[in-house]
């Protein structure tokens, strides 16, 4: 393609990016002259230089978008229609610019409709009358008061007008070999030309400017000074006489065009091939540099280290500059969309604020060209879906104006982005409908669902619930691509709706692609790159220290935190085996985040984090999932980058969640009921299961240990005797070998439960569907797909501790009464036990309604009530502000019980008249809030 | 001077003489970027079989594919002389392992003869033919051919 043209596309494309932004800018604010200067000079070059390189089609429509321009220059009133018509111009030329870019040449076509449009508008501009828009042309005067300020701009269009009215032999005469071109449009296309020419020639422009005494009496004069300077500008020429007589004009807009000079040269275009080619290069000196590092190293005492020092510190300048130059504002990504708002707002007849903050936060260009189109359509479906028609949203008591908010900014080696609108938030019943209607879920299992686990549907492939098919979204491109396009740069998307309140979308990105901060980490002997972006943290591991590694069955398990983090080793999951194996149960553990979900990776060594140029893998290595990349570190070997995606879906069985996990959603902890199961066999036929969180250790015990005394069995466990017993008859009596069990310890006292053998934990939904006749069970639930009995721990402590409950009634010697509210049967037949156990008299109902009613009836006397927050129908805040009203009830402490404790909880429930907030599974919480409570009310 | 030391245009072909066990092979030398002794070669767990790992090669990672593997003979004890052909193909830079390299042979095109229908069908899937040279025969692979592995394992 020809140098010209192909500068020309660039230019025009960055021009009309301007002009889009800078028209919805001047239709909000139609008395901004300055504004509007800038878009009528912006389409005034595109037009010129359209004539000169030959474009008839995009110089007409130009033309007339810029006739339409001149009457609003003029005076004439904004309307939106008009420019609306010139937005839809400018539409038209970026179209035949694309064809142009393709062809090489202007394509057939047809714009009459368009140009018509165009003059019908200027034509209604002229019948109607001028506002005042402190229009340079309509004051003359004032004129010339601002050229000074702005020289190189006005004057041209200035020096356009003086050319209209000066003869164009004269012009001729002046520049021969020009004199083709201008004769053709004089008024025109000579302007733009001219100006090249001045540029160019200093001799020429004087010539030029010289037959123009008639029009134009002091130009010779300033002509004089132009070439005195030596810097001829256009502007000498365009000056009037009293501009002349006011300012100096020569030498003010001489000194002006010299910036402006200055101001071009102060960036040049660099193909971006080049950019990448250095990029290269740059990675290969930068690991050049390392190896020349670690051989110098190596060698005391050489000649090379203070040059070496010198090089190595050029090469990271330099590796920084030119990572620099890759950078850029992720306004860039944003700036089609004040234009796209400004058309959805009319399509939709909605009004539609489009605020954005951040755009100056840089990132790498390949990143954001990744998620240019995420974004729009993002921002799209705000409009479209998220915000309500100005109907809507009066009905709805908010201001007639739906604001979407996008906001960037860094956060640790991240951009976040957010899109947030103040709409009608996602309507969980239609996506619900959908997801049902996909064959996403069944509706029973989407009654189950909460609203985060409902709102991530909307990320599932060609889920869109526009109704209707409009212009605007719903055309089966959807949040699964956006998400995708997301996911390949190794971001996050998150998600939080309020119904009636809008919804905020949040993604987090890296800022570049090409060189990753990685944690390098030795397995087997060899060595792997970790991506930093998926380490949360890293926990040494011993036999003796801290943190120990434990197995459940094969399955290796580390504690951290009050948490079983699930760990697999890097070595057997790549299938490598060391030349000395490493001592069991050492090592480091990669604590790694994949969307919502954690997991640790065992490693033997960990040596560091390096940034890493990211290298693609060999075609024949693709196929490897647990690998993203491979690259070459410092002292010049080659290592593997794992994937932390392609190891959590390797967690097997667990990855079937995996769809559901990816969406980072936050606000899933708190709704979500899954709870880990320690899934065993016990006799009988049917895998059993106990919350894991209740089990305090599993241990292997040798039977030879086990000790037989008045009828029970014991065994000496860390320094005391600890009763076990059977789950039931048909767990086998080992003779021999190592029989596993459960331990349940509450307080000093540990209690073990002997099984067959410990199968897995697993996640699931905690839903009984059998509740069972049978003692010790709480009932039957379907765990990964198979039915589970799940065992119910509070019948076995009675049975080793004949005292496990008294021993408590000696310490707190009258009963307290306590109301206990949960709709789960799993937690009134879990926590009965144990609350029963910390010596109160428990009543458990079933919902807060019941609850309620039985309160209200008669003087029960409670002492304390605890209640589950979140029940169906009447909810635990609800519930706490209904006991608050009873006279009765409203000095009696209430203790909430929550899956989550966000602080937002929190306060809620403080407000609610909750007296404590406790956490499901935190048993020994709860009875230290009860113990609070009640010393605290024997206090009161 | 023989015809054989005269380049004929499309008559005659070079090739590079390697050895790999006990066989002499030849490979085509417009298809052969460089030679060179494999520095560190860092093993890809989970590759398939035929990958000796991944090594640096002025900066360039290169794919090792270990030749003898490829070719079903047994592993040597002590890789430390092995060399290294450098071949690429749909511009990812492949290193194929082998035992030594020998001189560069300018082969008459109509002497090459098709492989023998006994041949070992692993070798007779990268093969191109065989010459028969004074005293041993010389394998001639196709380089494409011996790459053609990664899509069977993926297939696999």
């Amino acid at each position: 393609m020809d140098d010209l043209l192909r500068e020309f596309l660039t230019e025009t494309a960055e021009s009309l990016d301007v002009i889009d932004i800078e028209l919805v800018k001047f239709e909000q604010d139609p008395n901004n002259a300055k504004i509007l200067d800038n878009i009528f000079r912006l389409v005034h070059t595109i037009k010129g230089t359209c004539g000169f390189l030959g474009l008839p089609r995009l110089e007409s429509i130009a033309h007339a978008a810029e006739t339409l321009m001149g009457k609003f220059r003029d005076g004439k009133p904004v309307t939106s229609e008009a420019v609306s018509v010139v937005l839809t111009s400018i539409d038209r030329i970026k179209e035949i610019l694309g064809q142009l870019e393709q062809l090489e040449h202007e394509p057939e076509g047809e714009d009459r409709g368009i140009i018509a449009e165009l003059e019908r508008m200027s034509a209604i501009a002229d019948a109607l009358p001028k506002v005042d828009r402190n229009a340079p042309v309509a004051e003359p005067a004032e004129q010339a008061v601002e050229r000074p300020l702005r020289p190189g701009e006005v004057s041209l269009d200035e020096l356009e007008r003086a050319f209209r009215e000066t003869p164009s032999e004269a012009v001729v005469s002046a520049a021969p070999e020009q004199s083709t071109e201008r004769t053709l449009r004089p008024g025109e296309v000579s302007l733009d030309e001219l100006e090249r020419a001045f540029r160019e020639t200093s001799v020429e422009s004087v010539v030029v400017a010289k037959p123009q005494p008639p029009e134009a009496k002091p130009v010779p004069a300033a002509a004089a000074k132009v070439e005195a300077e030596a810097k001829p500008a256009p502007a000498p020429a365009a000056a009037a006489p009293p501009a002349a007589a006011k300012a100096k004009p020569a030498g003010d807009v001489g000194g002006g065009d010299a910036e402006d000079v200055s101001i071009k040269n102060q960036s040049i275009r660099v193909n971006v091939d080049t950019l990448e080619h250095l990029m290269t290069m740059v990675s290969e000196l930068v690991l050049t540099r390392n190896q020349l590092l670690e051989i110098s190293r190596r060698n005391e005492n050489n000649d090379f280290k203070v040059p070496l020092q010198r090089l190595s510190n050029v090469t990271g300048e330099l590796q920084e500059g030119v990572m620099k130059t890759r950078m850029q504002p992720i306004g860039n990504a944003w700036q089609k969309l004040p234009r796209i708002i400004r058309d959805l707002s009319r399509d939709l007849d909605k009004k539609i604020e489009l605020d954005m903050s951040g755009a100056d936060t840089e990132l790498d260009r390949q990143v954001l060209e990744l998620i240019k189109d995420p974004l729009t359509h993002m921002v799209r479906n705000s409009a479209d879906h998220g915000l309500e028609t100005v109907q809507e949203r009066r009905a709805a008591g908010k201001s007639e104006v739906g604001t979407i908010k996008l906001s960037a900014y860094h956060q640790g080696g991240h951009i976040m982005i957010e899109i947030a609108d103040d709409g009608r938030g996602l309507n969980v019943a239609a996506i619900k409908r959908k997801a049902v209607s996909n064959g996403l879920v069944t509706e029973s299992e989407a009654e189950k669902l909460s609203e985060a686990q409902i709102h991530r549907f909307i990320f599932a492939p060609g889920f869109s619930t526009a109704a209707q098919i409009t212009n605007v979204s719903g055309r089966g491109v959807g949040m699964d691509v956006v998400k995708t396009n997301i996911d390949q740069i190794g971001g996050t998307i998150d998600l939080r709706s309020t119904p009636g309140k809008g919804a905020v979308f949040t993604i987090k990105i890296p800022l570049t692609l090409a060189i990753v901060s990685a944690l390098i980490v030795e397995s087997a002997g060899d060595r792997f790159a970790i991506p930093q972006l998926a380490v949360i943290e890293l926990v040494r591991a011993s036999t003796n220290g801290e943190h120990r590694i434990e197995r459940i069955k094969d399955t290796p398990v580390l504690r951290l935190r009050n948490k079983l983090l699930p760990l697999i080793s890097l070595q057997s999951l790549l299938g490598i085996e060391a030349e000395k194996p490493t001592a069991d149960g050492e090592g480091f553990v990669v604590v790694t985040q994949v969307g919502n979900r954690n997991f640790g990776i065992v490693v033997d060594g960990v040596f560091h984090t390096e940034e890493i140029v990211v290298k693609p893998m060999s075609k024949k290595l693709r196929n490897i999932g647990m690998f993203s990349g491979n690259t070459i570190l410092g002292d010049g070997s080659v290592i593997m980058i794992v994937d932390p995606n392609g190891i959590a879906s390797a967690f097997g069985a667990a990855g079937e969640s995996d769809e559901d996990e990816d969406v980072a959603d936050r606000a899933r902890a708190v709704e979500n009921d899954s709870v880990a199961f320690l899934v065993f066999h016990a006799g009988g036929n049917h895998p059993k299961a106990v919350p894991l969180s209740l089990v305090t250790r599993l241990e292997d015990i040798d039977v030879a240990s086990i000790e037989h005394a008045n009828n029970s069995s014991l065994v000496q466990y860390r320094g005391t005797l600890m009763p076990l017993v059977y789950v039931n008859d048909e767990v086998e009596r080992r003779s021999s070998g190592a029989q596993p069990i459960l331990v349940f310890s509450d307080g000093t006292r540990s209690m073990g439960l002997v099984v067959d053998e410990i199968v897995d934990i697993v996640e699931d939904r905690m839903a009984i569907e059998i509740s069972s006749q049978t003692r010790g069970i709480v009932g039957t639930s379907v765990i990964k797909g198979k039915a589970t009995e799940i065992l119910d721990v509070g019948h076995y402590l009675p049975l080793v501790f004949d005292d496990w409950f008294l021993s408590q009634d000696q310490a707190t010697p009258a009963a307290k009464r306590l109301l206990f509210v949960d709709d789960s049967p799993f937690f009134r037949n879990m926590l009965t036990p144990v609350l029963k156990a910390a010596g109160y008299e428990v009543e458990a109902y079933s919902s807060a309604r019941e609850a309620l009613a039985v309160v209200k009836t008669g003087h029960h006397g409670f002492d304390v009530i605890v209640s589950d927050v979140e029940m169906p129908d009447m909810n635990g805040f609800e519930f706490a502000e209904a006991c608050r009203g009873e006279e009765q009830l409203r000095r009696v402490p209430i203790i909430a019980l929550a899956s989550g404790s966000s602080p937002a909880a929190i306060e809620r429930g403080r407000i609610a008249g909750f007296h404590d907030y406790v956490a499901k599974f935190d048993r020994q919480g709860l009875i230290a809030a009860l113990k609070e409570t009640a010393s605290h009310l024997e206090a009161a | 001077m023989s015809d054989d030391m005269i380049h004929h245009g499309d008559s005659h072909q070079e090739y590079v003489t390697v050895m790999i066990g006990p066989q002499l092979f030849g490979l085509p030398i417009s298809r052969v970027q460089d030679v060179f002794m494999p520095d560190t070669i860092t093993r890809v767990p989970l590759a398939s079989q035929e990958i000796a790992g991944v090594l640096n090669l002025r900066g360039r990672i290169v794919t090792a594919v270990d030749m003898r593997r490829r070719l079903s003979l047994p592993q040597v004890e002590g890789k430390a002389h092995r060399h290294a052909v450098g071949v690429e193909q749909a511009g990812e830079a492949y290193g194929l392992i082998i035992d030594s390299v020998g001189e560069v042979l300018n082969l008459a095109v109509d002497r090459l003869e098709p492989n023998p229908v006994n041949l070992d069908r692993r070798w007779a899937s990268v093969s191109a033919g065989v010459y028969r040279l004074d005293g041993q025969l010389l394998v001639i692979l196709d380089i494409d051919r011996v790459l053609a592995f990664g899509e069977e394992a993926a297939a696999a």
